[in-house]
């Protein structure tokens, strides 16, 4: 089986977002930047009057490998791509490309994504895949 | 306050130690270290080390009763931490003279902590459900952003190993000693594209101890420590800023040159944490060796091998010669030696050394400038 994360109080809302179909991340009011992992506090002004907003799901191709020892849950899908995105909001998180074969002709650095959900016990995981849909 | 390396050494051997625990590993080391040092456990008031055992566990198995510990843990860099802590404690009157030891069962995992972050540790909840295997399937992601912002080949990235391994051939105690080729690069098991079996460090056992303390108290001739720097980025590396360069590297880099009053003309000896191929191409340029996205050619065309203007990770690096987990205290070993006159490969007239310590994934990171004279 796949790891399935396990929220903590200060994640909830970014995993009821995800379970409502949602990327939501955080916002801060002061300098009105976006921020990704969830956390109580602006990292950049250091402020607390921050917010949870929903992301548009669009996102480009920052980086990835492609693993070839897969992790337990992951052997039907080896070798895949662990990936790292840029949302269209500024920030950059962890995931994995679908709908596309994760072969290095098919995954253009800058290649552009969107969101979508896949779930993993209780919790709703976020993936990405080609912008025009599977391919 | 003039601090010194007084003593140095590693465990009798490193590589694959079943019949050694984590605990023998740090306790031959130390006991290694003071013999080296020329002193006994009652010259040592202060003690750090990092992980499983744990800095109270080696005091008492080694019979010290401490007046000053560090057990900062942040990763493979953490022995450098602990030579630029102790710096300054011994600086500051609060303790005489340190050990620092390390041992790991990286291999064998005999008496080893335990692998493993919880479903609700950040790792946990933002990267582990991405199907991550460990630093092999992390550490190396920022490489293809690297490759396309800098322009660097896949034979560059193979070039780095092939360089080091020219160093190991001439170490004995070297886990991997036969020269190798690009092509021999290419040809092995692809673990995590872009990188190949042989563009990853080495799993082994073994230890390493130093003596840390002030000039006077040295009873051999010393290890110069002219400046250090320590600094820390991102606990996941997909939060690190910019893939193509490490903050931690450079602002560690920047106060320990400043620290040591040097520039890079002035450096005869370098050691850059190599966990995977592309760190020390982001150890040459975050350190200002290079320029930006010239590290890859300058390894290539033989800059950093036996002959080299620029001697680098001159046992053969945690790609040949020995990788425990944290590899950072076999870089300072490698250093010492060299400014000792003491290494297997030994280097013509090194008087100044750089290490510069990795910690996690680019997640911590500290650089120390040792010299066998004072400027």
């Amino acid at each position: 089986m796949k790891p399935a994360p396990k929220p903590t109080p200060e994640t909830q809302p970014f995993w009821d977002g995800t379970a409502a179909g949602e990327l939501r991340i955080q916002r801060c009011r002061a300098c009105e930047r976006h921020y990704f992992y969830p956390r109580p506090n602006c990292p950049r002004c250091g402020g607390d009057q921050v917010e949870w907003v929903r992301a548009s799901g669009r996102a480009t191709l920052y980086s990835y490998v492609i693993n070839h020892r897969p992790a337990p849950g992951f052997a039907d899908e080896a070798p895949y791509a662990i990936a790292v995105v840029e949302l269209e909001e500024g920030v950059r998180m962890m995931t994995n490309i679908v709908g596309v074969e994760n072969v290095p002709d098919k995954l253009p650095l800058d290649m552009e994504l969107r969101v979508v959900f896949e779930q993993r016990g209780d919790v709703h995981v976020p993936l990405f895949e080609p912008a025009g849909g599977a391919r | 306050m003039t601090v010194v390396i007084a003593g140095a050494a590693e465990t009798d051997e490193v590589g694959k130690l079943p019949h050694h625990s984590t605990l023998q590993l740090h306790l031959e080391a130390a006991r290694n270290a003071l013999a080296d040092a020329g002193m006994t456990i009652h010259d040592i008031d202060g003690v750090a080390t990092v992980g499983t055992p744990g800095p109270v566990q080696i005091a008492h198995a080694l019979g010290i009763t401490p007046a000053w510990l560090d057990g900062t843990g942040v990763g493979g860099s953490s022995f450098l931490f602990h030579v630029r802590h102790a710096a300054a404690a011994v600086r500051a009157g609060l303790c005489r003279t340190v050990l620092i030891t390390h041992g790991e069962s990286g291999r064998s995992r005999v008496g080893a902590g335990r692998f493993g972050m919880g479903p609700d540790s950040l790792l946990g909840q933002f990267e582990l459900p991405y199907g991550v295997v460990g630093p092999p399937t992390s550490f190396t992601i920022t490489a293809l952003r690297y490759m396309k912002e800098t322009g660097l080949t896949h034979e560059q990235l193979a070039e780095v190993a092939v360089a080091q391994r020219r160093w190991a051939n001439l170490n004995p105690r070297a886990m991997f000693r036969d020269l190798i080729t690009v092509d021999d690069v290419f040809a092995s098991r692809m673990v995590a594209y872009p990188f190949h079996l042989l563009e990853c460090c080495l799993v082994t056992d073994g230890g390493g101890a130093l003596i840390v303390t002030t000039e006077d108290r040295a009873r051999r001739t010393p290890v110069y420590l002219l400046g250090s720097g320590e600094s820390a980025e991102a606990p996941m590396i997909s939060q690190m800023e910019d893939f193509t360069t490490s903050k931690g590297f450079r602002l560690s880099g920047e106060a320990a040159f400043t620290e040591a009053k040097i520039d890079h003309g002035d450096v005869d000896h370098l050691m850059v944490y190599d966990a995977f191929a592309h760190v020390p191409l982001y150890g040459l340029e975050d350190l200002g060796f290079v320029g930006r996205g010239e590290a890859g050619a300058f390894i290539a065309e033989g800059h950093t091998s036996p002959g080299g203007r620029l001697p680098l990770n001159t046992n053969g690096g945690g790609l040949s010669y020995t990788h425990t987990g944290m590899y950072g205290m076999f870089a300072i070993q490698e250093s010492v030696r060299q400014l000792r006159g003491e290494a297997a490969a030994q280097v013509p007239g090194v008087e100044v050394s750089v290490v510069l310590g990795n910690g996690g994934m680019f997640a911590s990171a500290a650089t120390l400038v040792l010299a066998n004279r004072l400027p």
